[in-house]
């Protein structure tokens, strides 16, 4: 039932141009590989381990192809014909090539089904661990049931994986359902994934797949004895996007941030080569039931979230597609807004309701994302609670999925444990005394909250259909989101992109469609 | 004691040489604090808390709450007196001496004093992947009702972003003939600010190019003191704004304008 009285045509309407946009960019995407692509392939063949130097092997083999091969065949079929040639391992191959003493592009250069016969087998050991992983975690919300209502979500960030644990196990007992490792500022720029267990970060721990054994490990055994299964949250963005997403299916975890606009916008990271990663790692996330998140949030840290709101949600409409084109279910589709309003808006909290639901109501199935206030917040920690505190009403009215809990300390210091509890106590408190409030209340036809869900919708509606006109490159390049603008041939990772020629295939991407699109 | 009707023995006069917290009455020495110990929530660690306390000076200090975070992390909401006093007619600020002028009073300074534009480049250097405090300063939009730089009629303002090495900001401050270098740091955790700065300054002085721009940072915990520590003209913490950064670097440029003359 609509409280907001929507018209369901415009909703259809914006849909519409989100979908032409999002095909014309999967047109520009379909023609292309990247490094962290290929390197995502020899990942998912099995390919693991770092040389002495800490290079990582899948690094070793993609930029080999690099320098004296042509990427835009895929790594696959070089390594297929090394394999096939050679009776080596892929260990075995890795290491030789890293000592230079293989040249893995002499090989004659195989037809698709023979490479897919030659490393069906590699694949499928991957494919397996991964859907052994799924139904794990399906196995667990059966056994544990899953919490009604909004997930509390905070996050960890000490720098030591180990003190992450810490951390997080507090948290769980507190109350979390998701827990996030935030990652080492500067990460998404490294064009390799580090390895190992690392106990060094600023401001974030190094995403590595170890980390993500040992978090996923310590999470297990709180949930196991809280009777609750604890989610865990990592970062599939920056250069490595579709690695980080493999990695993250091998050591289940539960979401990714997943968005190539904010990697674009807010990391500078080149827009040609950050579509290309986004869509193999949606692909990976839709296989692995991995939820993503989106980052439309952040573009109210720099744009005002009054002004702006429409940009929000033509970003959720157009982030909506991208997913589905990457064939994956609504229910994994965090789509991310935030309550950013400056505290001196009037009536600004009707205004936030009115986000909130519109999201909700445009896009009824999916674990919305929903971010607590940053910019506004202060070193008034005390206000900053009371800030907190609408927020958590608005996600509880409006049943927001993943509730990502705001600190009273933000803008001071990465959260204590302490500060952590206190936010998770808070949001406990409103979702139970206002458990019902959202089903109770209607608004009034010509009200603010109505006729600003209207305005919103109408003002995205006209941006898509702009956007769709100019195409998203385009309209990235003139700033219309964020307010931030970013040249087609700038930022990092351009020098990733290589352009796919006739017989390029890449055989671990091909199959994880095949099976979704057999479960369809 | 707050049945207490016995007269205080302290003064309730207000000394500035013995300046004490005020919490209801001149001269109580009030605090509020809260931290977390290690411990388990138990008589014991009330015990703990208030001695550690008593060992930061605090006087009949009072735990509120003890609130059990995990099984062996406590936090704990405390209130007492604090003992000590200070002498605050002693005390010395670092303070940057210019004038704050509007937007419009530095636009009409640089055409009456500089008599040509003035060319800032900002950055957000290091691995600091956060760009908030640059485009409060930089961005044409500002913050808070604030215009940035870039609105400026005679600023020429150039916005290099986040996470910008300090080889790349150098470079571009000479291919721009910047008279200004705006430096933001964000993220601050385990000092890893101080290194990126300190680094700044040391490139600066081996190209010999330190005197040829006034260069500033700023950012939430950085005030002007440190700033000075580590080798900068200037510091600019939380509440500052595009028109105090103007104002400080249109006057210093002229000072120094003179001083070369």
């Amino acid at each position: 039932m609509s409280k907001l009285g929507l018209d369901k045509n415009k909703i259809k309407e914006a849909r519409n141009y989100a979908l032409k946009i999002a095909k014309d960019t999967q047109d520009f995407i379909d023609k292309h590989t990247t490094v962290t692509v290929e390197r995502t392939v020899c990942r998912l063949l099995g390919v693991d381990g770092v040389n002495e130097f800490g290079v990582p092997y899948p690094n070793i083999l993609v930029d080999y192809i690099m320098n004296n091969g042509d990427l835009g065949i895929g790594i696959g079929n070089y390594l297929a014909s090394t394999v096939k040639e050679t009776n080596l391992s892929l260990d075995e191959i890795s290491k030789l090539v890293c000592d230079n003493k293989l040249d893995i592009t002499k090989y004659p250069i195989l037809k698709k089904s023979e490479v897919n016969k030659i490393l069906k087998p590699f694949i499928e050991e991957s494919l397996y661990k991964i859907k052994e992983n799924k139904f794990k975690r399906e196995d667990y919300f059966d056994k544990f049931g899953q919490s009604e209502g909004p997930m509390l979500y905070v996050i960890v960030a000490t720098g030591n994986i180990y003190e992450d644990v810490t951390q997080a196990k507090a948290a769980a007992k507190a109350g979390a359902d998701i827990v996030a490792v935030i990652r080492t500022t500067g990460q998404s720029l490294l064009d390799y994934v580090p390895y190992g267990a690392t106990t060094e970060g600023f401001g974030g721990t190094y995403a590595t797949q170890e980390n993500f054994r040992i978090m996923r490990e310590a999470l297990d055994e709180v949930g196991e004895e809280l009777k609750r299964y604890i989610m865990l949250v990592n970062y599939a963005s920056g250069l490595c996007m579709p690695e980080i997403a493999a990695m993250g299916a091998l050591e289940r975890l539960d979401m990714m941030l997943n968005d190539s606009l904010y990697g674009i916008l807010f990391r500078d990271i080149n827009m040609q080569r950050t579509f290309i990663d986004q869509y193999f790692s949606r692909v990976i996330n839709a296989y692995s039931g991995i939820i993503i998140n989106t980052g439309e949030d952040n573009y109210l840290t720099t744009s005002d979230a009054v002004t702006e709101a429409h940009t929000v949600l033509a970003s959720e409409f157009i982030n909506e597609q991208f997913a589905k084109l990457a064939f994956m279910e609504e229910e994994l589709m965090g789509l991310g807004h935030a309550f950013e309003i400056d505290p001196e808006v009037e009536n600004g909290f009707l205004l936030e309701i009115s986000q909130a639901y519109m999201a909700r109501e445009i896009f009824p199935k999916a674990p919305l994302k929903y971010m607590p206030p940053t910019k506004h917040m202060t070193g008034n920690i005390f206000k900053g609670y009371v800030q907190n505190t609408l927020f958590n009403i608005v996600t509880t009215t409006t049943n927001q999925n993943i509730h990502l809990l705001g600190m009273l300390t933000e803008a001071v210091h990465t959260p204590f444990m302490s500060d952590r509890y206190l936010a998770i106590e808070n949001a406990k408190y409103i979702n139970k005394t206002m458990k019902d409030f959202g089903k109770e209340i209607e608004f009034k036809d010509g009200g603010i909250v109505k006729t600003r869900a209207s305005h919103v919708l109408n003002d995205s509606i006209n941006l898509l259909k702009e956007i769709a006109n100019i195409g998203i490159f385009n309209t990235i390049e003139r700033g219309l989101f964020a307010g931030i603008k970013r040249p087609y041939d700038g930022g990092k990772g351009l020098k990733g992109v290589s352009l796919k020629q006739e017989n390029y295939i890449n055989p671990v991407l091909d199959m994880m469609i095949k099976e979704l699109k057999e479960e369809k | 004691m707050g049945y207490d009707l016995e007269e205080k023995k302290y003064s309730k006069a207000l000394d500035l040489t013995k300046l004490t917290p005020y919490g209801d009455t001149m001269n109580d020495g009030k605090v509020q604090l809260s931290f977390t110990l290690p411990i388990k929530n138990d008589e014991k660690g009330v015990e703990a808390a208030l001695t550690l306390a008593k060992k930061m000076g605090i006087a009949d200090p009072i735990v509120a709450e003890s609130m059990t975070l995990d099984n062996n992390f406590t936090m704990y909401v405390v209130y007492g007196s604090v003992l000590h006093t200070i002498n605050y007619n002693e005390i010395k600020v670092e303070k940057i001496e210019s004038d704050v002028m509007t937007k419009y009073e530095v636009e009409d300074f640089i055409d009456r004093e500089i008599k040509r534009n003035i060319v800032v480049v900002g950055a957000s250097t290091g691995t600091d992947a956060h760009t908030v405090g640059i485009d409060a300063i930089m961005n044409m939009k500002g913050f808070a009702g604030h215009y940035g730089l870039e609105r400026y009629r005679n600023i020429e303002a150039f916005n290099m972003g986040s996470q910008v090495e300090n080889s790349d900001l150098i470079k571009k401050a000479i291919e721009m003939n910047a008279d200004v270098l705006l430096i933001s740091q964000t993220v601050t955790q385990k000092d890893v600010h101080i290194k990126n700065l300190v680094n700044l300054v040391e490139l600066l002085e081996a190209e010999h190019l330190r005197n040829k721009f006034i260069v500033i940072v700023g950012g939430p915990r950085i005030t002007h003191e440190l700033s000075k520590e580590l080798g900068f003209d200037a510091g600019f913490g939380p509440k500052k704004f595009a028109e105090d950064v103007a104002s400080y670097f249109s006057q210093e440029l002229l000072h120094r304008i003179k001083k070369n003359k």
